[in-house]
C-alpha cells in the first residue's frame, strides 16, 4: 500500500531531476558531432593502390561505382623478355545519391584503395552533383583517420598472425641453415 | 499636483510590471520545459540564449492578418481578447509588494475585488467561444464556464479562510497581520487556493477548455494576430497574478529577512517561485478528462476548503 499522491510527487521529481541533467540537444551547425570511430560518412580512393580489378564495382549492391579503364602495355623490363600489360584507371566515380553505405566496396577490396572517411557534409542542391568523380574521391582520402587501436580483449588481426608466422617459419629456416652449415664443418674437422 | 503625479508614478510602474513579468513567466516556461524535457529551448533569438524569442513572437503576431469569420458575431468577438487580459491589469494594481504601501492602490476590500476581478477574465473566453460562431469555439467556451464554476467557489472559501484569519479584507492588512505559522495553519487552504486558480487559468493539468487534441483550441480557435496573442498573455499575466495572490495569502508576503527594505525583494522571489511550480506541474502531469475535473474540483477542494474553513475558526476562537 504506498501513500496516496505518492505517484505525483514521482513524476514531479522525475521532471525536476530532468531538468537538472545536460539536456541531449545537439547544435548542430555551431558545434560538430562527436562521430564514434569507424564512422561511415564518405568512401575515398587511394587511387595509387587501384588496379581495376572491378570487385567493388561488381559486388556494390547499388550499382553506383563507375569504372572506366584501359589496357597500356609496358616495355620488356629485361632484355628478350615478355611484354607486360597493364591497366590504367580513367576513370572512377560513386554516385553517393545511390550508395547506401554498406561499405562493401571497401571489404572486398583486396588492395586497400577504398576507405571510409568520417565527413558527412556533402549535400547538394543537384543530385548530379552527389557523383564524386576520381579527384574528388582522391580530396576525401585526406580525411580519413588513423586506424583506431583495437578494442581492449580483441581478436588480434589476422595480417598480424600472418606476418608473425611468416616470420617464424622465416626464423626456424634460418636456424635449420646455421645448423646444417655448423654440422658439416664439424665432419669436415673430423675428416 | 503632486497626487496625480503619484497616481500616475503608480500606474504607470504597474502598467511596466504588467508588460514585463508575463514575457519573463513565459520565456522562463520555454527554458524550464525545454530543460525538464532534455531539450534546450530557443537558442537563437537575440543571440543570448534565446533571450527575445518572446519579443520575436510578438513581432511575428503583429504582422498576422487580422481575421474575423464571416459569421461571427464581430464586437463581442473583437472585444473578447481585451476582456480577458484587463481584468488581470486591474488586479495588479490591488496586490502589495511591499511595506509601507508599496502597492498600486490600497483597497478596502481588496481581497473581495481581486477574487471578482479575476472572475471576469474568464469571461473573455466564454465570449470568445460564444462569438466565434464554431462548435470548437463554443464547446471551449462552456468547458470555461463550466471550469469557472466549479473553481471559483473552492478559491473564494479557500481566500475566505485567509480573511478570517487575518480578521480583515484589505490586502495590505492580511500580509501586515501574517506569521509565519499561518502558512502550516492555512496550508490546506494554500493548496486548494493554488489548485482553483491554475484550474482558473486553464493551466495544464486543467487545461481542459484548450483541450488541443480535441477542440482545436477552444475558444481561442477563430482568432489570429494580436488579438489571439492577447490571449496568450492573459494567461501569463493570470500565472503571475495567481503566485502573487497565493504569496500574499499564505506565504507573507513580503515577510522576510530585512524586508523593511527589501520587502518588495521577497514578494518578488516567492512570485516567482510559484510561477515556476505552475510551470513545473504543467510540465510533469497530463490533462485531465472533463469529468474529472469536476469532479476533483466538486469532491475533493470543496469539503477540504470547508474544512480548512472551519479549522481557521477554530483556531481563531481558541487563540482570541
Amino acid at each position: 500500500m504506498s501513500i496516496p499522491g505518492s505517484g505525483l510527487a514521482k513524476g514531479l521529481a522525475v521532471t525536476l531531476r530532468t531538468m537538472t541533467r545536460r539536456s541531449v540537444t545537439a547544435q548542430y551547425p555551431e558545434v560538430q558531432p562527436e562521430l564514434p570511430p569507424r564512422s561511415r560518412g564518405v568512401i575515398a580512393l587511394f587511387e595509387e593502390n587501384c588496379t581495376v580489378c572491378m570487385l567493388c564495382a561488381r559486388e556494390c549492391p547499388d550499382w553506383c561505382i563507375y569504372i572506366d579503364s584501359h589496357k597500356e602495355t609496358m616495355p620488356a623490363a629485361a632484355p628478350g623478355g615478355r611484354e607486360r600489360s597493364r591497366n590504367v584507371l580513367d576513370r572512377f566515380a560513386i554516385d553517393f545519391s545511390l550508395c547506401m553505405y554498406c561499405g562493401i566496396c571497401i571489404e572486398v577490396c583486396p588492395f586497400d584503395a577504398l576507405f571510409w572517411s568520417p565527413e558527412f557534409e556533402y549535400a547538394e542542391t543537384d543530385i548530379l552533383e552527389l557523383t564524386h568523380e576520381r579527384d574528388k574521391l582522391r580530396e576525401w582520402m585526406w580525411t580519413v583517420p588513423a586506424p583506431p587501436p583495437l578494442d581492449p580483449g580483441a581478436e588480434e588481426p589476422k595480417e598480424l598472425a600472418a606476418a608473425q608466422k611468416s616470420a617464424e617459419k622465416t626464423a626456424a629456416a634460418a636456424a635449420a641453415a646455421a645448423q646444417a652449415q655448423a654440422q658439416a664443418q664439424s665432419q669436415e674437422g673430423e675428416a | 499636483m503632486n497626487d496625480i503625479l503619484d497616481v500616475a508614478l503608480r500606474l504607470v510602474v504597474v502598467l511596466v510590471a504588467f508588460l514585463t513579468l508575463p514575457l519573463i513567466v513565459g520565456q522562463t516556461e520555454h527554458k524550464v520545459m525545454a530543460h525538464m524535457q532534455g531539450r534546450l529551448g530557443p537558442m537563437y533569438a537575440g543571440g543570448f540564449h534565446g533571450w527575445a524569442q518572446l519579443v520575436a513572437d510578438g513581432v511575428k503576431f503583429v504582422q498576422k492578418e487580422d481575421v474575423v469569420p464571416a459569421d461571427a458575431d464581430r464586437r463581442i468577438f473583437q472585444i473578447a481578447p481585451a476582456v480577458a487580459l484587463l481584468p488581470y491589469l486591474l488586479v495588479l494594481i490591488a496586490i502589495p509588494v511591499g511595506p509601507n504601501g508599496f502597492v498600486g492602490q490600497d483597497i478596502d476590500a481588496g481581497l473581495f475585488f481581486v477574487l471578482a476581478v479575476m472572475g471576469v477574465g474568464v469571461l473573455g473566453s466564454l465570449m470568445a467561444g460564444w462569438a466565434s460562431a464554431n462548435k470548437f469555439s463554443l464547446l471551449g467556451g462552456l468547458r470555461t464556464a463550466a471550469q469557472l464554476m466549479a473553481y471559483e467557489l473552492p478559491m473564494l472559501l479557500a481566500a475566505a479562510s485567509v480573511a478570517m484569519a487575518a480578521g480583515t479584507l484589505s490586502l495590505p492588512g492580511i500580509v501586515e497581520s501574517y506569521h509565519w505559522w499561518w502558512t502550516p495553519w492555512q496550508l490546506v487552504g494554500a493548496v486548494v487556493f493554488f489548485t482553483a486558480g491554475l484550474a482558473e487559468l486553464q493551466r495544464p493539468p486543467f487545461d481542459m477548455p484548450v483541450a488541443d487534441s480535441e477542440i482545436i483550441f477552444g475558444a481561442y480557435t477563430e482568432y489570429t494576430g494580436l488579438r489571439f496573442a492577447f490571449f496568450l498573455l492573459a494567461e501569463y499575466a493570470g500565472i503571475v497574478v495567481l503566485s502573487g495572490l497565493t504569496t500574499v495569502l499564505f506565504l507573507g508576503g513580503w515577510h522576510g529577512p530585512w524586508s523593511d527594505s527589501v520587502g518588495w525583494l521577497w514578494t518578488l522571489l516567492k512570485t516567482f517561485a510559484l510561477a515556476f511550480v505552475v510551470i513545473w506541474l504543467r510540465v510533469t502531469y497530463p490533462r485531465m478528462r472533463e469529468d474529472q475535473l469536476q469532479k476533483l474540483a466538486w469532491t475533493v477542494l470543496i469539503p477540504l476548503s470547508l474544512a480548512q474553513i472551519a479549522l481557521t475558526g477554530v483556531v481563531k476562537v481558541v487563540i482570541s
